[in-house]
């Protein structure tokens, strides 16, 4: 936690010195950008070497989403993955409406689950040909460096510490951060209404330093009688269930998945922050990269019918209203 | 018999005649004489002839054996008391409150493993956890009853009883929302796990070691010495040894026969003082060494075995959700490794107090060797989690056969044979201890009124003489 305030500082310094190119990165800074080891599902990850990534990286880092341009030819990556038969994938199963075990029939679903079923049979013809294997987030970068699974298909956010480490598609969802609370509550949203309203934020959290920074008042803090920052961010609807708190804030993408577990909850306002969603492996696999790109077009196309919609309509759109299409696609 | 006295009675009378001579000396200072004063002086003037002396020697010597035998009848009936206490009242408190510690443990651990199992608990595991509450919440009623409200115990049994159904409510809506396939029954289980871990079960343990305290406070009353019915007891056997002396010196006759039968009771009382009470003394010592010591160590063994079954049962409940403070390892898969450290260590710690004892060792052996086992395939299991085959890893911990859940099975089981043993050991060392002090009481009175009224013929034997 130390490391972050002097992080911001720094990021404050160089931003300045490229005034004209960071004018965003500047003024979202801490909240989009140098949230180095931010993610969806609200655990930090990485160490030390992750965050001085972010101090160096923020000049030359301006458009961490754009990424190679799409093709469904072959390469050495996916050759192999066509020798082996199955594609490996490293996936949540924690996340409702994303990556999820569905303890009935016992096997994953989500959003994300669909996406990597369409890169499976775009590559090897069958959807179901894929090794899933059920990765903390913690371990997501390990396991792509050291080849433990071909990609990660995990609420991954796209930001320019990781593009460092882990090779990135193009942007298969847009997220932000976003006030969850009860229907009939008085909060509208990330503003002057959460004045003296307690609210949840997972440990470390983009929700918390955007709270740190702007909180309209809001009791957001651990107190000795009371705890507000919790591990994750499901943890904090289970707190706005039994009345230790009146307002959540987190990733929208995860606010959902929360809403859709409690008909009496709701997203309120609009999200106060971008962030992009990727499909991560491991530097050099250029191929596959191309590949899933190719098949992130593909998955985007015919508008309303696309494939993309279908899967928003699914497990996203009763809780997660408004979102018209997927994110434009940036290659560089 | 009656004689004696009446005589003792009459007699000071002649005596006092030649005492008025001290007392004009003593007269000037106070106007009003004390009681005392006077006493003292009735006793100057008696001292000066051979009656006066054996008069008030016979008195003291009775006085002496009298107190000696009531000195010992009241601390043996203390230390009595004290080892009644340790059988029969802080012993079982005690093992109360180890049983009401052990079964918020197992319930939380129950909870975890039925949760796992999936949208539909084993009915043998809802049974287990059903009955844990119900005996957590019996043995509190007890303990209540028990223990001073305002004490420390007081306080741990009030809050455990007001924690314990909000422990249940937070349970009963995991159960609600796994049922309904919803992931946030898992954060419910895991707050429920929290609150169990951060406020019910360090409660019960500071109940468990207060009630533990409280036993060997009573052990350690019941132990110490009766020193000062010894010392008595060697002063009246002094000033007997002394009266015989003086009256063989005088008359030459070996035996008076009352004072040898004050000498033989005393003695009598002294030695079953001593004797018993040493007996009593190492019977409750090897009930506290290699009973409840044993207990301790075992109960702690059996907390530590449950508290990392549940974690690793979480860690397969959280699926990665929780990490440690500095990001880089599972928190359940931590507290998982320091709770299974803990209790290999006690294990080795039971082995040691246990040694000699084989219907004791044994079950602390196959423990120690299922703990190990279990280690093995947790390792196991939680490569298999990682390498992404979820299912596989929870056959591995949930599973009937090969799975850690059967190791910890042994474990449980096997830890359970070992505290009945030890607590049959305690029970029957307890008794031994507390039996020993049976009638010394009332035998150590009935003998120094015997020895008292043996000196006090012996006594007026001699006095008959000068008549």
């Amino acid at each position: 936690m130390a490391k972050k305030p002097r992080l911001r500082g720094w990021g404050g310094v160089t931003g300045m010195a490229a005034a004209c190119v960071l004018t965003a990165a500047v003024t979202l800074g801490p909240i989009a950008y140098s949230s180095g080891g931010e993610d969806g599902d609200g655990a930090r990850i990485g160490g030390q070497g992750v965050g001085q990534g972010v101090t160096v990286q923020a000049a030359d880092c301006t458009d961490p989403e754009a990424s190679l341009t799409p093709s469904s030819g072959d390469g050495p990556t996916i050759d192999k993955i066509k020798q082996a038969g199955k594609l490996v994938v490293g996936v949540d199963q924690n996340s409702y409406r994303w990556g999820y075990r569905n303890p009935a029939t016992r096997s994953l679903e989500g959003f994300d689950i669909d996406l990597v079923r369409a890169i499976a049979q775009n590559i090897l013809g069958d959807p179901d040909a894929v090794i899933y294997r059920a990765i903390p987030t913690n371990q997501r970068i390990e396991a792509i460096q050291k080849d433990k699974v071909d990609i990660v298909v995990r609420t991954m956010t796209i930001n320019c510490a990781r593009i460092k480490q882990v090779a990135f598609s193009t942007a298969y969802f847009q997220a932000g951060q976003q006030v969850l609370a009860p229907k009939g509550s008085p909060i509208t949203g990330y503003n002057d209404t959460l004045k003296g309203k307690k609210v949840c934020t997972a440990t470390g959290s983009t929700a918390y330093d955007a709270l740190k920074q702007k909180s309209f008042g809001a009791v957001f803090e651990d107190t000795a009688s009371a705890k507000r920052t919790v591990p994750n961010q499901l943890d904090c609807l289970v707190r706005l269930q039994i009345g230790e708190v009146d307002a959540v804030v987190t990733d929208n993408a995860l606010a959902a998945g929360q809403a859709a577990q409690d008909p009496a909850v709701e997203l309120k306002g609009d999200p106060f922050t971008t962030e992009y969603y990727g499909v991560a492996t491991k530097i050099g696999k250029d191929d596959l990269v191309r590949r899933i790109n190719q098949v992130l077009v593909d998955y985007r196309a015919d508008g309303k019918k696309s494939k993309w919609m279908q899967a928003y309509r699914t497990w996203l759109a009763s809780d997660l209203k408004g979102i018209s299409g997927p994110p434009v696609p940036k290659y560089r | 018999m009656a004689h004696p006295p009446t005589t003792s009675a009459e007699a000071p009378a002649p005596v006092q005649t030649s005492a008025p001579a001290p007392a004009p000396v003593l007269a000037p200072a106070p106007a009003r004489r004390s009681a005392w004063s006077e006493g003292t002086d009735r006793l100057r003037a008696a001292a000066t002839t051979e009656p006066g002396r054996l008069r008030i020697i016979g008195a003291v010597i009775a006085v002496l054996v009298v107190a000696f035998g009531a000195v010992a009848a009241f601390e043996i009936s203390d230390r009595s008391a004290a080892a009644d206490d340790v059988v029969s009242r802080s012993q079982p408190l005690s093992a109360d409150a180890a049983n009401i510690y052990r079964s918020l443990a197992d319930a939380d651990t129950a909870a975890a493993s039925g949760f796992l199992a999936g949208a539909i608990e084993p009915a043998d595991v809802q049974a287990r956890y059903d009955k844990d509450i119900a005996t957590a919440s019996r043995l509190l009623v007890k303990a209540a009853a028990n223990t001073d409200s305002s004490s420390d115990s007081g306080q741990q049994i009030a809050q455990l009883n007001e924690w314990l159904p909000r422990y249940t409510g937070l349970i009963e809506r995991a159960r609600a929302n796994n049922r309904q396939g919803l992931p946030l029954g898992g954060a419910y289980l895991r707050y429920a796990n929290q609150q169990m871990t951060t406020q019910l079960l360090p409660a019960a343990e500071k109940l468990y070691d207060a009630e533990t305290g409280r036993l060997y406070e009573d052990y350690d009353s019941a132990e110490i010495w009766p020193y000062f019915g010894i010392a008595v007891g060697v002063i009246a056997l002094g000033g007997l040894f002394y009266a015989q002396r003086r009256s063989y010196l005088r008359t030459n006759r070996v035996f008076n026969h009352g004072l040898v039968a004050a000498t033989v009771a005393s003695a009598v009382v002294l030695l079953w003082l001593g004797v018993g009470h040493a007996v009593a003394r190492s019977d409750l010592a090897t009930s506290r060494t290699h009973g409840q010591e044993s207990l301790k160590v075992l109960n702690d063994a059996r907390i530590n075995s449950l508290k990392a079954r549940a974690n690793e049962n979480l860690t397969l409940v959280a699926r990665g959700a929780v990490l440690t403070k500095d990001g880089t390892q599972d928190q359940y898969e931590a507290d998982y490794g320091g709770e299974m450290k803990s209790l290999l260590a006690g294990l080795t710690q039971a082995k040691g107090l246990a040694k000699g004892d084989k219907a004791g060792l044994d079950p602390v052996n196959l423990a120690a060797t299922s703990a190990d086992i279990w280690q093995g395939r947790h390792t196991k299991a939680r490569r298999t989690d990682d390498n992404g085959d979820y299912d596989g890893a929870l056959t591995a911990v949930i599973g009937a056969k090969n799975s850690t859940g059967e190791c910890f099975d042994q474990v449980d089981a096997a830890i359970q044979k070992a505290i009945d043993h030890e607590q049959k050991q305690f029970t029957t060392a307890a008794q031994d201890g507390r039996d020993a002090l049976t009638g010394l009481p009332i035998g150590a009175a009935v003998l120094a009124v015997l020895g008292a009224a043996g000196a006090a013929v012996g006594i007026s034997r001699r006095l008959s003489e000068y008549r």
